[in-house]
């Protein structure tokens, strides 16, 4: 990769040990994304805010590099471990609680807008079409490609902080104009959201670094994002594109028979002791759509909403949060079903979600037992 | 074959033919695979040389790989297939040799092999017994 003079020079340590770090980092990346060069990003998101997913090493890195590090360009970042509005309500360990504040602390100090958020592309407005940002969170980068005419690769927690620091990131093919060499066809009559969930999972076992995707018909906000949910959950795909593809593209079928493989992977248990909604968070819309979809009625088991903190508060303000508590609906914001400490398996055995991507980290991480079912089926078995 | 991270390890293969997810599937404190459905599942990558195609999911995989070696349960070196963010920036960051390889190279390591890995050299892997 060819770097600029002043870039070489930070790579040499001259310009002090984060950005020779960062450099290290971007160069490393850089050839793995084949990139000839770095080009100047305006918005970094990051990923790595959870002291369940990053730990005590992670505390202490960030803990260390926030009194040099700032960042340079707009940087937000993915939720953390709990809501810090009703984090006494959830039993947490004391040292749980001060590795998270330190953390958030940490990114506050580099000057990070404390959005926690896994869905940015929500709750911020979109730069005009083809921006160059990194995306760390995986659902977010492929939403930023696919949905949003963005730019980004899919980064990791590393090369998003990097690229936060410096203010440049890999050029890669796929900021260029990719071509996937696969198309997945839809061949699932009537999908609802967790059906496009499961149809990204099965994308992003099967594409490299994008995909096409046929036959998918009209698909709603909510609908697309679980899709990016579930194919960041699985592989490396970082971009999907509407259509067939060339008539070389390898051609595969997501039919009823793939989705029902999806589900038996997925889906370890016939019912659930808490039911989760969000992951990626849930927006305005699908809130709306849930208030809707309750019509009075009320959950007969705890109920989770995960939603950003920007979106609690424009839900108060509509009277959906009164809707919600009603129905006997928790609403937390700053953290996301996937991975939350707030579920362990000491205390749950199953939870019932509609999340692709909830569902995959809390069996594997959390190693609860997942019960997958669309929301629709959510609201018909577990209100009265 | 292609260097993305310098360095120089001697040791032996752990190969997956499966992708990783590091977030998640690897336990920090151990180097043990908890993903059920893994080829590795149960086994353990600390001190060995992975051979697996790629890192796959969530990015913060990179901030457990880190975790890895803070705790001394890493492996020595990686070797993949195909080259990912997560993998080349935990990799990166962590100061762990990582190499990405033909897929006839790939399809030639075994498990349980004992090799040699030093950037440096021309020929940068050789195989020990």
């Amino acid at each position: 990769m060819e770097l600029t003079r002043e870039e070489e020079s930070a790579l040499k340590g001259e310009q002090g040990e984060i950005m020779q770090m960062a450099y290290r980092i971007l160069v490393a990346t850089g050839e793995a994304v084949d990139a000839e060069k770095l080009v100047p990003i305006e918005w970094a998101h990051l990923s790595g805010v959870n002291y369940n997913t990053i730990g005590d090493a992670g505390e202490e890195f960030l803990s260390s590099i926030s009194k040099n590090a700032r960042v340079k360009v707009k940087t937000t970042l993915n939720p953390m471990g709990f809501d810090i509005d009703n984090v006494e309500n959830y039993n947490l360990d004391k040292n749980f609680i001060s590795k998270q504040l330190s953390i958030k602390n940490s990114y506050e100090t580099m000057g990070v807008t404390p959005s926690f958020s896994c869905i940015p592309y929500e709750i911020f407005d979109i730069p005009k079409e083809g921006t160059q940002v990194a995306f760390a969170e995986s659902n977010a980068a492929i939403h930023a490609n696919s949905y949003d005419n963005l730019k980004t690769n899919k980064e990791s927690a590393f090369s998003a902080l990097a690229s936060a620091i410096t203010g440049k990131s890999p050029y890669s093919s796929l900021r260029k104009d990719d071509t996937p060499n696969i198309t997945i066809r839809m061949k699932v009559k009537n999908p609802n959201e967790l059906t496009y969930g499961m149809l990204g999972f099965f994308a992003g076992k099967v594409g490299d670094t994008s995909v096409n995707i046929s036959g998918l018909g009209e698909m709603d906000k909510r609908q697309c994002k679980a899709m990016c949910g579930g194919m960041g959950t699985s592989g490396t795909c970082a971009k999907f594109l509407f259509g067939d593809g060339d008539a070389n593209c390898e051609k595969v079928d997501f039919d009823e028979k793939e989705m029902q493989n999806i589900h038996d992977e997925l889906n370890t248990s016939e019912k659930g002791d808490l039911i989760t909604l969000g992951s990626p968070q849930l927006g305005l819309e699908e809130i709306s759509d849930l208030v809707g979809k309750l019509k009075g009625r009320s959950f007969t088991k705890r109920c989770m909403i995960f939603c950003p903190r920007t979106v609690k508060e424009q839900a108060r303000k509509i009277g959906y949060t009164n809707e919600l508590e009603r129905a006997g609906c928790e609403i937390l914001s700053d953290c996301c079903t996937c991975l939350t400490p707030l579920i362990t398996k000491n205390d749950i055995d199953a939870v019932t979600t509609n999340s692709i991507k909830g569902a995959f980290y809390l069996k594997n991480s959390n190693g609860v037992d997942v019960n997958l079912k669309s929301l629709s089926q959510i609201i018909e078995d577990e209100t009265n | 074959m292609k260097i993305l991270v310098k360095g120089k390890a001697e040791g032996i293969v752990v190969k997956s033919n499966m992708p990783i997810n590091f977030l998640g599937t690897v336990d920090k404190n151990t180097g043990i695979i908890s993903d059920k459905n893994h080829e590795l599942f149960n086994k353990s990558i600390k001190n060995s040389i992975l051979v697996f195609p790629s890192g796959v999911g969530s990015s913060v995989g990179a901030y457990t790989i880190y975790s890895i070696k803070s705790n001394n349960t890493a492996p020595i070196a990686m070797i993949c297939q195909k080259a990912d963010l997560t993998v080349a920036s935990g990799c990166a960051l962590s100061n762990i040799p990582l190499v990405i390889v033909s897929d006839k190279e790939f399809a030639s390591f075994q498990n349980g092999q004992r090799i040699s890995l030093d950037t440096e050299f021309d020929n940068p892997i050789s195989i020990i017994q």
